[in-house]
């Protein structure tokens, strides 16, 4: 990957929104510890998947900083799979000192490691392999513009 | 072919095998040639037939090539573009000057894996593609794994040009590709442009044929390849073109001798023509017993972080150091980088900052990003330590004085830090890759002297972000070029596989949004790229 900035912030909004909107609606119902096709269920769901786009930004910003003291300027492929542990590991930490808003601490279904860990690395791997390759394909002057869409 | 005593290294197109014994009609006259706009009554009454056709692309090389895959895939028809140019197959120059520089077909390029010539998209990439196809789970964790624990993949000379057959077959090249000469491309009185073509003898009933189309590309690839003026001296005055030679000319019989006899090879230059030849050199000794000894002549040394100015602590201008975040990893001699230029210029940060900048600033960047670099590879590095370790590759740093015959070998008066020292060698391979100035190829000092073209900052060929030759537009016609000879533009990869592509994703982009061909939107790129992998016709 060859991000700039707002290439990277774009990338990160397109592809969570896109595949995380998705997969999220799909896994969700599926998800083990209590999940089910309901309201509250997706709420759950939506709400971490909300937060991780939040976050992300903020992670962004940090990735670029570490992307200067590389001469290449480039953002290595192995890197783009890695920070999904850092990423994943401070999520979940949020969730479970309660500090998602809206998401309740007493609600079982939102301690569910496993739950958490399916979707967040589903989603993770999938945008991943989008982003590595057949994202070329539709958007092709992306690849050229630092990863931007727009 | 190649003319013994020329400046040049790349085998240029013998004009004699372009021009007619007899005399025939159809020549330009010295009216056309004093005359910066032509008029179709001018063109007529020299007797040069017209040939109508709304897009010429010359050169006919893989900068042609790609754009013109382009333009296929953006759903021009064959018959609105014509290829021209002397080469038979557009991988023709650069599959010359691989082999010779020791990149033949087997062995790998220095390119990134996404960057595919014969396919737009870059995906598959030729790493993935290997590595799905022969099942090579090493070539698949390398491209997972480079650049941190791996060599960056790169692709196999031979995968490229068969690939890039497919793809000319494809887009039916052949069909658009007119064989011949082209020196001169003029402004048309009342729009568009004259590209005067010299086809083969016998290929046409005139000498000279005009196409006169709205849009003109140029890729005519590198003006020429030059030898070190210290060595032509040498080589013209001693009429020796045996023991001295440049990587990019056919050098075979140095390896054959070195087999034979043990001898002293100097090797001069630090780029990746450099660490190929040497990998040869060092292949040839440690696998098939030569007994060559090496002595590699360094202008400047690097010896750790740099940047284009050279080491940390060499002088530049306005003082200071290589800033924290602008340092390149080196050693030993070498400049260290993945390829041709930091990874970024071909849609990165570098490319998008670049963009921004004109004049000095712009060439201050490219300077500081430059510098002749190599690739870190791990048989190279293990090669090299042995050879230092068992005494048969050294390094000298400076530059050569002086170059005498003594008996049949050569002795180089090398200026180093400790005064002049006297070197004798067998044979000197010549790695610096000098390149000629742009006004050397006829077609494009015409273009600076009659188009309207100008230099860039970097004296080559002025292109803007579209690739358009700035000052060569004729009504409602417009030039465009990319390639080695725009080099210094506000692209800076120019000069790559990627980097025509870049050039020609701007430049099909320009021509669509003017009407010609469509625009290449996420619904028909993916059905193209559907094609493309079917290897139907797009």
């Amino acid at each position: 990957m060859l991000p700039t900035l707002n290439g990277r912030l774009q990338t990160r909004i397109f592809m969570l929104v896109v595949f995380g909107g998705l997969i999220t609606l799909v896994l969700t119902p599926i998800l083990p510890g209590g999940f089910e096709f309901d309201r509250e269920s997706y709420k759950v769901t939506y709400l971490i998947l909300a937060t991780v786009l939040v976050l992300g930004i903020v992670w962004e910003l940090i990735y670029h900083g570490i992307q200067q003291f590389r001469w290449e300027k480039d953002w290595p492929t192995m890197l783009g799979l890695i920070t999904a542990l850092n990423e994943g590991a401070l999520v979940w930490l949020l969730l479970e000192l309660g500090w998602i808003p809206g998401i309740d601490v007493e609600n079982p279904s939102a301690s569910v490691f496993w739950a958490f860990f399916i979707d967040f690395s589903v989603i993770w791997i999938a945008i991943w392999i989008w982003t590595n390759g057949p994202m070329r394909v539709p958007f092709i002057r992306w690849r050229f513009f630092g990863g931007r869409i727009v | 072919m190649i003319e013994p005593s020329a400046a040049s290294v790349v085998p240029t197109t013998d004009p004699s095998t372009y021009l007619p014994a007899q005399p025939i009609s159809g020549d330009l006259t010295d009216q056309m040639l004093q005359t910066d706009f032509w008029t179709d009554e001018l063109v007529a009454s020299a007797g040069i037939p017209i040939i109508d056709v709304p897009f010429v692309t010359v050169g006919s090389g893989i900068g042609s090539f790609v754009t013109t895959d382009y333009l296929r895939i953006a759903g021009v028809p064959t018959s609105q573009i014509r290829v021209l140019g002397t080469l038979d197959r557009p991988w023709q120059t650069y599959e010359y000057l691989t082999r010779v520089s020791q990149v033949p077909r087997p062995e790998r390029l220095r390119s990134d894996s996404a960057s595919r010539p014969d396919n737009i998209w870059g995906f598959p990439s030729y790493g993935f593609a290997e590595g799905v196809r022969h099942g090579r789970l090493k070539v698949l964790w390398q491209l997972f794994s480079e650049p941190i624990f791996s060599d960056y993949y790169t692709p196999k000379a031979g995968e490229v040009f068969q690939q890039l057959e497919r793809e000319a077959n494809r887009i039916g090249y052949n069909e658009m590709h007119v064989k011949g000469l082209v020196r001169i491309v003029r402004r048309r009185y009342g729009g568009g442009y004259f590209t005067i073509l010299t086809p083969p003898e016998g290929a046409s009933a005139t000498k000279r044929v005009a196409f006169r189309s709205q849009y003109v590309h140029l890729a005519v690839g590198y003006p020429g390849l030059k030898f070190l003026p210290e060595l032509q001296r040498y080589r013209t005055e001693h009429n020796d073109y045996r023991h001295i030679v440049n990587a990019y000319e056919a050098h075979e019989h140095v390896y054959e001798r070195l087999m034979q006899v043990p001898s002293t090879v100097i090797v001069r230059g630090g780029g990746i023509v450099a660490s190929r030849v040497l990998q040869r050199l060092m292949d040839d000794r440690l696998l098939h017993g030569a007994q060559t000894n090496i002595v590699h002549l360094f202008r400047t040394y690097i010896n750790g972080p740099n940047d284009g100015y050279g080491n940390e602590t060499d002088p530049r201008p306005g003082g200071g150091k290589p800033r924290l975040t602008m340092r390149r990893r080196g050693g030993d001699g070498w400049a260290y980088q993945g390829f041709n230029y930091p990874k970024s210029v071909w849609g990165g940060q570098l490319k998008a900052q670049v963009r921004k900048l004109e004049g000095e600033q712009r060439a201050e960047i490219y300077k500081r990003m430059g510098g002749t670099n190599t690739p870190w590879r791990k048989l190279w590095q293990k090669q090299m330590n042995q050879g230092r370790r068992e005494g048969w590759y050294t390094c000298v740093v400076g530059s050569v004085e002086d170059m005498q015959p003594h008996g049949d070998r050569i002795v180089n008066h090398v200026r180093t830090a400790q005064g002049t020292v006297p070197i004798e060698a067998d044979f000197v391979i010549d790695c610096t890759g000098l390149e000629a100035d742009i006004a050397e190829h006829r077609l494009l000092k015409d273009l600076l002297e009659h188009g309207g073209a100008s230099r860039n900052p970097v004296g080559r060929l002025n292109v803007d972000r579209s690739f358009e030759l700035i000052g060569t537009r004729s009504g409602i016609g417009v030039m465009y070029a990319s390639g080695a000879t725009t080099l210094g533009g506000y692209f800076p990869g120019v000069d790559t596989f990627l980097g025509l592509q870049v050039a020609a994703q701007e430049i099909y982009q320009d021509l669509a949004k003017r009407g010609f061909g469509k625009r290449i939107g996420p619904v028909r790129s993916t059905i193209q790229w559907w094609k493309w992998l079917a290897g139907s016709a797009p």
